[in-house]
């Protein structure tokens, strides 16, 4: 009992009798809090609007019958909804490419994230002018458009043997994925205090230890930011599964979006059920880890 | 540190220096499936390759080919144009829903969570959803009230550059927003408080404290748009595959078309060694007169 009060005391401060609420930090101050300001909030119900009439069409689209469909008021909620759509993109062979999004999207985060926390941790502990290059040829690494590769790429993966293979996607995601992932983790372990990796080499614990006990758990918030951001490119990719796959079995999500189009072409709920589709395991990720998700994507960038 | 005899590995390992050999496997995937193909882009750019058969030496004449292309010329200025008008749309939308979303308000927490449902969908998905919503026949036209915008959308040359900008819009500002978010709630109380009591009015609160705060970060959100605008393949590919015409065909786009549906490789090199020679010069440019080269000293001077 003592601690609930001692939890819903802080609740009582804000009413009129308690006294006045302590400015919290990074917040917008009362002065401003107590005026509303009309103009940006009709501004953020407008692109509030912008951002769900399309999906809102999608997913109410995707619950009509294809009969009719091309006569309805597109807006209308569905009088008879119907998952026949689902079905159908379900029996086309959906479990397979979530899967195989999934497989490569794993891979290649997980490669990413280990080789380039080794490589951040070099960059930032060690000393002479190999680490120094390395970090200059990962900065450049960042100005390269993907799309001005993609030609070499495709006779190199052709002459390995590995076209239309998982392997051919997991490879150049990890290649690609490398330089703003160290520039990211290089510039969180740089903050660790010098000290705390000083006492644990006098100790005599070696790199990998070092790397395990020391870097790892306390980059633990830039590890995750990597992983979402890494995790976002590989499973929304488009143009390695476009070029360097063909066969049903190696196809991705997005791939599989866009062959449904060429397939399906008249029956458009189908389609957007298949986009539906497409977006739950995003959505349920965002659902589950949304502090994560989003502490993570503005957390790399905002320095 | 550099007291500390780097050439000797021994006394290296007793000092605190980690072992460089650490950086190798990353460096080694990075070289391999970037900077290996960036070369190849290169002497590619100097051969004749139809994509399958032999690989045969050209000299220059792809080079000379492309360049009096007028499809060439038609693609760097879509790649400027749509460069120039989404960083103008983008950054101030971004940044007023930024600033907006940083409030406590209950209500605009839900808003900045709905903002951010753009971010779940893949490109693909993007431009799918988009494609049926402007359809003439079935899209939101069809709704009662709304026939204003029954416009053949992506099949209006004139009207499709400013369709693609929109739904890149749609798709990128969640994004952006995000970052500005996070910025304006670092940007300190005392700042707002001492301006209220001066007498500030909102309007200037948000020119001479936010906007100078938020600097930084509207460097960072740029420079990733501006960069990232070289990369607008896949949202304009499925939305229009170039067309109606040439009327989108984007820098990336015209690449992809010449190697990969004229089956074109040599020519196709081409057009990626100007992409990189514009990516790389956008950097250099960016770096060089923007906070991204203090950010870049500091790396440097670890």
């Amino acid at each position: 009992m003592v601690t609930t009060t001692t939890v819903r005391e802080p609740a009582a401060r804000t009413g009129p009798d308690g006294p006045a609420p302590r400015p919290r930090r990074g917040r917008t101050p009362r002065a401003l809090r107590r005026r509303p300001n009309v103009l940006a909030g009709l501004g953020g119900f407008v692109w509030l609007a912008v951002i769900i009439v399309p999906v809102y069409y999608v997913v109410i689209s995707s619950l009509r019958a294809q009969q009719g469909f091309f006569a309805t008021n597109p807006l209308a909620f569905p009088s008879h909804i119907t998952f026949d759509n689902y079905s159908l993109v379900l029996n086309s062979g959906f479990g397979r490419y979530f899967l195989n999004s999934v497989v490569i999207t794993i891979a290649a985060v997980a490669v990413t994230v280990v080789l380039s926390l080794m490589a951040a941790y070099a960059v930032v502990r060690g000393n002479g002018r190999f680490v120094r290059s390395a970090f200059s040829v990962f900065l450049l690494g960042l100005a390269i458009p993907v799309h001005a590769t993609i030609i070499p790429l495709y006779y190199m993966i052709t002459k390995v043997h590995l076209y239309d293979s998982l392997l051919a996607l997991i490879l150049p995601s990890i290649g690609f994925a490398i330089p703003i992932t160290v520039l990211i983790l290089a510039n969180f372990i740089r903050d660790i205090p010098k000290e705390l990796f000083e006492s644990m080499r006098m100790d005599g614990a070696s790199d990998l230890r070092i790397l395990r006990s020391l870097v790892m758990p306390l980059a633990r918030p830039a590890i995750v930011t990597v992983g979402i951001y890494d995790g976002l490119h590989v499973w929304n990719g488009f143009l390695f599964p476009l070029i360097l796959t063909q066969s049903p079995n190696q196809r991705v999500l997005p791939m599989a979006l866009w062959t449904f189009q060429g397939e399906f072409t008249v029956n458009v709920p189908a389609i957007l059920a298949a986009v539906v589709l497409s977006t739950l395991p995003m959505l349920a990720a965002y659902l589950l880890g949304r502090r994560y998700l989003v502490r993570g994507l503005t957390a790399g960038f905002s320095k | 540190m550099s007291v500390l005899p780097t050439d000797n590995p021994a006394a290296r390992r007793r000092g605190s220096g980690a072992s460089g050999l650490f950086a190798v496997p990353a460096l080694l995937m990075f070289v391999v499936f970037a900077l290996v193909p960036l070369a190849g882009a290169v002497v590619l750019s100097f051969t004749h390759w139809d994509g399958l058969g032999a690989i045969t030496w050209q000299g220059l004449s792809n080079w000379t080919r492309v360049l009096h292309d007028p499809l060439t010329g038609n693609a760097l200025l879509l790649t400027v144009k749509i460069m120039v008008v989404s960083w103008v749309v983008q950054t101030p939308i971004s940044l007023l829903l930024g600033v907006f979303t940083a409030g406590t308000q209950r209500y605009r927490a839900v808003l900045a969570a709905l903002y951010f449902v753009p971010l779940l969908l893949s490109s693909a998905a993007v431009a799918i959803a988009f494609k049926a919503l402007l359809d003439p026949n079935f899209g939101i036209g069809g709704a009662p009230g709304l026939h204003a915008l029954a416009q053949n959308w992506l099949g209006d040359p004139d009207l499709v550059l400013y369709v693609v900008i929109f739904v890149i819009a749609w798709q990128f500002v969640p994004f952006h927003t995000l970052l500005y978010q996070a910025a304006v709630r670092q940007i300190p109380d005392s700042l707002y408080e001492a301006a209220t009591i001066d007498g500030a009015g909102r309007l200037q609160q948000f020119w001479y404290i936010t906007l100078p705060q938020l600097r930084n970060t509207v460097i960072t959100s740029s420079t990733l748009m501006i960069t990232g605008s070289l990369t607008y393949f896949d949202v304009v590919f499925v939305l229009t595959a170039g067309g109606p015409g040439n009327s989108t065909r984007l820098l990336p786009v015209d690449m992809y078309l010449t190697g990969f549906q004229a089956n074109d490789m040599g020519d196709a090199s081409v057009l990626a060694v100007i992409l990189v020679v514009i990516g790389l010069a956008l950097a250099f440019v960016l770096t060089r007169f923007s906070g991204f080269s203090r950010m870049r000293s500091e790396q440097e001077g670890l």
